[in-house]
């Protein structure tokens, strides 16, 4: 059998003991004490999310309102923001189904300030396809819940067990013809990122 | 790609060398992505301990690479993952076509997966009546041209705006002589939507895997491998024994360093953790060996197995920039490409090592520390003694051996090659002098040392 053979091959070609490196020197390097949501904002910005630090929920509420016309299909992960179809609700539809979703909401509890990164697992997406295959992502983050980098972002996540889980940092975006950067290749043409205090 | 034309990197680079203003172009887009990698690096006070601590996991990843397979393995399977191992691409090829082929499935979506370039993975399946559509927009380009990716991370990167314009008018029905890359890559995306939402299998590449959890991460910026597993029947995940990673905490060290490395980017767009399979659906796993535990066990070529597949050797590299992807005639191009082939088949790979000018810059770049120069004149010297060396080299250095070895042949050769330099440079600056077409000769000196320190010692008397 081929696991066998080559299990066999690679035990063989190993070669002197090396150690894991510790992290902790490198960690302590990357804590950081600043304004976590400043750093995320000028991140996140400069890789294409619209950023908007908002009072509450309400804030929240107008903001969309103003910029998602009424008539189209809104999914919402988010009890609060009770206006559109609740993601829990119709988290068993095929996946398939959600092809025409204009607008997904979600909640995030952990976002990273070097690079504008969003950590998602299925628990919040409700349905795995929700945050790729909707035209347009917003995600609602706690002040409280910014790192200052994937060491710390890890060190949160720790063992928790999860069926899948994504780190997203923006829309989905190409620049595969020239080099030239489009916003909107498979994913959301666009992300949101709303951070409550 | 299979070296189809049976050409050699510099007969392939001077192909790609008869259009001047296409080399500075391709030379000046690349060098553009590694000034962005260079500012994204600087931006990091923690850099050069981020390479250093990434190259010391990979080291202890290679030392003790069986057991965390197993480990890999086990845990993945707790997770309701199925596991298949694979020697080589002929059995990985089998397996994916088995698994299709069980459930009877002919059309199949792909992400982005150097592993199945290496693998030809896409000529089999057509062979054996399967569709298979990549869906990375950049690989979707090069399919529709019918041409292997020139570059791991921008698979069209030699291709004009104007051309994919042609392409996608031929094949996906865009306006005739429409070249803007917003429309094109909204056409594509109409496309490939279509292509997402039909295919019941979904094959993706792994970028990490963590024996800790058994969970393996793919990152895109586009989407498409999570739009392609998350609506499949069956994901399928095609991976090289060295993507392993110990612990799920080691990702804070790799994807800190690949994308800032490969684009300057701080990180994809999405960095996807797949653990467990949806309900009802299944996630299989290849495992593929393919010469790697081979390249393990050979001691000054086993570094190579770090790599994280960024790119960032490739575009700092002044031989690729000017050569472009297709002349190395391998799935992986450019300095890691170079050191990785010769492992697969010494013989047909023989001339990637010499495309190099030993500058170092890949070493330089790389997020993992391999010294890839060195290896690649390491390579050289083992190509040499094997007797694989392109023939014209080992002529020259054959008569340059039997000169070296005679102190008046020396002499004599020296004095006679002095004078052609300086009376007939045009015996030695043609198209004959095959040493001469990869290099600039040098202006002659008047006399050699040799012959300075006697008339010297002379003068002194």
């Amino acid at each position: 059998m081929s696991r066998e053979k080559i299990l066999a091959a690679v035990k063989k070609n190993e070669f002197s003991q090396a150690q894991l490196p510790d992290l902790e020197a490198l960690n302590s390097l990357t804590a950081n004490s600043g304004d976590l949501a400043l750093q995320y904002t000028t991140i996140a910005s400069a890789g294409g999310s619209f950023v908007y630090e908002v009072a509450d929920m309400d804030a929240i509420k107008a903001i969309l309102q103003k910029e998602f016309k009424p008539d189209v299909k809104i999914v919402s992960g988010i009890k609060e923001l009770d206006d559109y179809t609740y993601a829990a609700a119709v988290a068993g539809e095929l996946a398939h189904s959600f092809a025409d979703v204009e607008l997904t909401i979600l909640q995030s509890n952990l976002g990273v300030a070097e690079n504008g990164a969003l950590w998602l697992t299925e628990s919040e997406m409700n349905v795995r396809v929700l945050p790729f295959i909707s035209q347009h992502l917003a995600v609602v983050i706690s002040r409280k819940a910014l790192v200052p980098t994937m060491a710390q972002a890890y060190t949160k996540i720790g063992n928790a067990d999860y069926g899948y889980g994504a780190f997203i940092s923006g829309p989905s975006k190409t620049a595969d013809i020239e080099q030239s950067l489009v916003i909107g290749a498979h994913g959301p043409r666009s992300l949101s990122v709303f951070i409550l205090p | 790609m299979s070296n189809a034309t049976g050409k050699s990197h510099p007969e392939l680079a001077a192909a790609f060398n008869k259009d001047e203003p296409r080399v500075d172009w391709h030379d000046e887009t690349l060098w553009w992505v590694r000034a962005k990698r260079d500012i994204a690096a600087h931006k990091l006070p923690e850099w050069e301990l981020l390479r250093e601590t990434a190259s010391q996991i990979k080291n202890n990843v290679l030392s003790n690479l069986s057991s965390y397979l197993e480990q890999f393995e086990a845990n993945a399977l707790k997770n309701g993952v199925v596991v298949h191992w694979a020697a080589d691409a002929a059995e990985h090829n089998q397996i994916i076509h088995k698994l299709l082929a069980d459930r009877g499935i002919n059309r199949m979506v792909k992400s982005k997966s150097m592993l199945t370039e290496e693998c030809h993975l896409n000529e089999y399946l057509q062979e054996h009546g399967v569709d298979v559509i990549d869906s990375d927009l950049g690989e979707r380009i090069v399919q529709l041209a019918g041409e292997p990716p020139s570059h791991i991370v921008l698979p069209c990167i030699h291709k004009k705006k104007e051309e994919i314009g042609d392409i996608f008018h031929e094949h996906l029905g865009s306006a005739k002589g429409e070249s803007d890359p917003k429309i094109l890559t909204e056409t594509a995306r109409q496309h490939l939507r279509e292509v997402f939402l039909t295919r019941r299998a979904a094959l993706t590449g792994v970028n990490f895997a963590i024996a800790e959890t058994g969970e393996f991460v793919i990152c895109t910026n586009e989407g498409n491998a999570d739009m392609g597993a998350h609506l499949a029947e069956i994901h399928i995940a095609s991976m090289g024994i060295e993507k392993i990673i110990p612990e799920r905490k080691h990702l804070g060290v790799f994807l800190r360093l690949l994308t800032r490395s490969a684009t300057g980017q701080p990180i994809t767009t999405y960095s996807s953790h797949f653990k467990k399979p949806q309900q009802d659906r299944e996630i299989h796993i290849v495992i593929v060996d393919n010469g790697r535990s081979v390249q393990l066990g050979r001691e000054d070529f086993r570094n190579s197995l770090k790599c994280i597949r960024c790119g960032a050797c490739m575009n700092t590299c002044p031989v690729y920039r000017k050569s472009g992807g297709h002349s190395y005639h391998t799935a992986i191009a450019g300095p890691i490409g170079s050191i990785l082939a010769p492992n697969l088949d010494m013989k047909k790979y023989a001339d990637l090592p010499f495309a190099s000018t030993l500058c170092g810059s890949c070493s330089n770049v790389c997020p993992v520390k391999i010294d890839i120069h060195d290896q690649l004149y390491k390579w050289r010297q083992v190509i040499v003694k094997e007797g694989y060396s392109p023939k014209a080299k080992t002529l020259a250095m054959k008569a340059m051996a039997f000169t070296l070895s005679s102190p008046s042949l020396y002499r004599t050769a020296g004095k006679a090659g002095r004078w052609t330099f300086k009376h007939a440079p045009f015996a030695v600056n043609n198209q004959l002098n095959p040493w001469y077409k990869h290099r600039e000769m040098p202006k002659s000196p008047e006399q050699s040392f040799g012959e300075w320190y006697s008339k010297r010692k002379e003068e002194k008397k």
